[in-house]
């Protein structure tokens, strides 16, 4: 359906009257490409030019504050990047976040996505106030949720009543909690929202038939509100999947790295930024590219072959 | 139409943007006062020349209220703006190196942390100091703040303030754990004391470059060094696992599997140490100087008292860890000349004082101690002087960064440190880094 409405208004551009009347369709590729030329050119420039400079760059031993020991290494970059139990360690941190985080923020998102499609009263305040996570900056909740699991200027060990010298941020699982929880403070509106628009999609009359055939809350929910929200949860479990892969600020902000919790995207940043080891950090930053390409390609497989079911249903 | 229409607009745009800037530089180079950007670490008023107490009352501030002298002082031959770094010495270096690797030219003159200092002049970005001001600007100054400020036998940056950790404690606590701090004390000694006490011991222990800083003072303490030859970069010779390295991860693992430990110790940095020393259960604290001017120590200064740095082994000096902060001019600066005045005024006897009084950092300059007014606001300032000529500065090396970070790596958290296993590792950690076979 998305795609029918995207394409109309390019037939209907205002370009296309101006060509002599009976366009040939060459004409009009002609024309479709001078409109989206520039706009091409540009995100070639921006996305296409960053990554080959990576790839470039990602085959030197290359430290900008040394920069008289450049030197050409070739593809080693990558050996010493894929043969370090540090990498691997850190693609395991972000698989186990995105995991984790995903399937609870599935589950409370569509609990949330039920509550405003459903409520009658002060809909849009309470859209509103659900949303207001998402708005804030992931630093700034990154923060907030540090400060308040700290054992001097945190409040959790009191609520909780825990013993006060309780630091959630000396051991990896610690904070690996923490961290999963202000992501999933933080984005589960993002999901919700997104979940909304495919609740707001699925047939009344459908669900309306399936209770007057008796069908159960769970069948009905199981049986047709989700497999017609089917578009929705892609979107939603993509998006938030590939964002969740490439965490960086809330453990940059709650551990520094520390105890293990570093995601591929802080190696990047430790070699990149810190470090200014060109080579290595480039190295690993086409890795964590094409590790997110994996990501999205799997998760687009996974879903098509639920969509191939569901059709011969 | 409407397209070349916008695109006449678009391009006299631009011609007038060209040529607001064109006039721009103009308008500087011919004659007026040059501005030269300064980028200072986070002091006691960091970006206001004066610091206003609860009763309105104006003192003069940290860098900033140099800045602001120096440039009146030079009659109109430069006009210095201080900007802020960020808050802690390995993000200052991050933002510098990001910005001098662009050969950003908004940079004039920066405050360097003399551990980063060999790593800059290795990369280009510091001007050199013609030879005859070198020595000018290099008089009178402690050895240990031009050691630090020395690379390839050159001054490659002007120290302005130099800096050394001393033990801080509560006298009550020593007195209850009839401990004699009249004589020089052991880590060992004041862990136990804590320890029986029910007080904390607070270190800088966080991931971070501050953590190095103990590390290295413990290393050196029991009579080693982390690196053997600095200049050879990154095939210096690593010499962690070494007796003395043992002895350093004794200390660490005692206090981070230690009751005494303060409850973040594997998260506090300089300012977390503080407060937790400053509460009810602090004990003892090993600090920058500035802690006597912190307001949180304020409560309780009866009872704060100092010596010197902890020794790692019985018997063995103690060697506290240097640090300060040297005044670095940019090699991509428009104006490195006036740079060069203008760092020979921040750092001048007068400067240094003034600084000094507002701070609490003690100066590069040694003339300064002597000051009857310098004696009477620090009364501690001979075990600063005694301390800082007993300093052992972190290796010069321009990899030091890099050092830093694997070692801090590999001995984090604390209580994670093995004696028997830790030097050994992080030794061969740091040499894998340093040859690009392993990351961080």
């Amino acid at each position: 359906m998305a795609s029918t409405t995207t394409l109309e208004p390019t037939k209907a551009a205002p370009g296309g009257r101006r060509t002599k009347t009976r366009t040939p369709e060459s004409a009009e590729n002609r024309l479709g490409w001078k409109l989206a030329g520039p706009a091409v050119a540009v995100m070639l420039l921006v996305t296409a030019w960053p990554m080959l400079r990576a790839l470039y760059l990602s085959l030197f031993s290359y430290r900008l504050t040394d920069p008289d020991n450049r030197e050409l290494v070739g593809i080693s970059n990558y050996g010493v990047v894929l043969s370090d139990s540090l990498w691997w360690r850190a693609v395991g941190v972000a698989v186990f976040i995105m995991v984790v985080t995903v399937a609870v923020e599935l589950v409370i998102g569509f609990g949330f996505a039920m509550v405003m499609n459903n409520i009658l009263v002060a809909r849009g305040l309470v859209r509103a106030s659900i949303l207001v996570p998402y708005g804030i900056i992931t630093v700034v909740s990154a923060y907030a949720w540090l400060y308040a699991f700290q054992p001097t200027t945190g409040f959790v060990n009191q609520w909780l009543h825990l013993d006060p010298g309780t630091n959630l941020f000396d051991d990896f699982w610690g904070s690996i909690f923490v961290i999963c929880l202000a992501e999933i403070w933080k984005t589960t509106p993002f999901v919700s929202l997104l979940l909304l628009a495919g609740l707001s999609q699925v047939p009344n009359d459908a669900i309306e038939a399936a209770t007057v055939d008796g069908a159960t809350w769970r069948q009905r929910l199981t049986k047709v509100i989700l497999p017609s929200m089917r578009a929705a949860i892609m979107v939603a479990v993509l998006f938030r999947a590939l964002d969740a892969y490439r965490i960086f600020d809330s453990p940059f902000i709650m551990t520094g790295f520390a105890n293990g919790t570093a995601p591929p995207s802080g190696l990047v940043y430790n070699a990149m930024i810190q470090r200014v080891e060109l080579g290595l950090g480039s190295a690993m930053s086409v890795l964590l590219f094409l590790s997110v390409l994996i990501i999205a390609f799997g998760l687009m497989k996974l879903f098509r072959v639920d969509l191939s079911q569901v059709r011969g249903d | 139409m409407g397209i070349r229409a916008r695109r006449r607009v678009a391009a006299v745009a631009a011609i007038a943007g060209a040529a607001a800037g064109l006039a721009a530089c103009g308008g500087e180079s011919s004659g007026s006062t040059p501005t030269l950007n300064w980028y200072i670490n986070p002091d006691v008023s960091n970006l206001e020349a004066y610091v206003t107490d609860a009763d309105g009352n104006q003192a003069p501030g940290g860098q900033a209220y140099l800045a602001l002298k120096c440039s009146e002082e030079s009659n109109g031959a430069y006009d210095i703006k201080v900007r802020l770094l960020p808050n802690d010495a390995s993000q200052q270096r991050e933002q510098l190196v990001r910005r001098l690797a662009a050969e950003d030219d908004s940079i004039d003159l920066m405050s360097l942390d003399p551990a980063f200092t060999a790593e800059f002049a290795n990369a280009g970005f510091l001007e050199p100091i013609p030879e005859e001001e070198q020595a000018q600007l290099s008089e009178g100054m402690l050895d240990g703040a031009i050691e630090a400020a020395t690379y390839d036998d050159n001054l490659i940056a002007v120290p302005l303030w130099s800096n050394t950790q001393i033990l801080w404690f509560k006298k009550s606590v020593a007195e209850k754990a009839g401990l004699d701090m009249t004589k020089p004390v052991t880590w060992d000694q004041i862990i136990d004391a804590a320890e029986q006490t029910n007080t904390t011991v607070s270190v800088q222990a966080k991931r971070y470059e501050g953590y190095s800083v103990w590390i290295n003072a413990l290393i050196s303490g029991a009579g080693g060094q982390i690196l053997e030859d600095p200049e050879a970069g990154k095939d210096a010779e690593i010499t962690v696992d070494t007796p003395e390295g043992k002895a350093a991860a004794e200390v660490v693992s005692k206090l981070g599997n230690s009751p005494a430990a303060p409850p973040a110790l594997s998260n506090a940095d300089e300012g977390g140490t503080v407060a937790s020393f400053s509460a009810a259960d602090g004990g003892f604290l090993v600090n920058w100087t500035y802690v006597y001017s912190d307001p949180n120590v304020a409560p309780f200064k009866d009872d704060l008292g100092w010596v010197r740095y902890p020794a790692t082994t019985e018997g063995d000096e103690s060697r506290p860890p240097y640090g300060g902060i040297n005044i670095g001019v940019s090699s991509y600066g428009k104006h490195t000349d006036a740079a060069y005045e203008a760092a020979a005024c921040l750092t001048s006897a007068e400067s240094q004082k003034t600084y000094a009084q507002a701070s609490g950092n003690q100066p590069a300059r040694s003339a300064v101690y002597d000051d009857p007014e310098m004696k009477k606001a620090f009364p501690m300032a001979a075990l600063w002087r005694e301390s800082i000529d007993a300093a052992a500065p972190r290796p010069l090396t321009p990899y030091w960064s890099d050092i830093s970070t694997a070692l801090y790596s590999s001995w984090h958290p604390p209580s994670s440190v093995d004696p028997d296993t830790t030097p050994a590792e992080s030794q061969q950690y740091i040499e894998d880094v340093l040859q690009g076979k392993a990351l961080l």
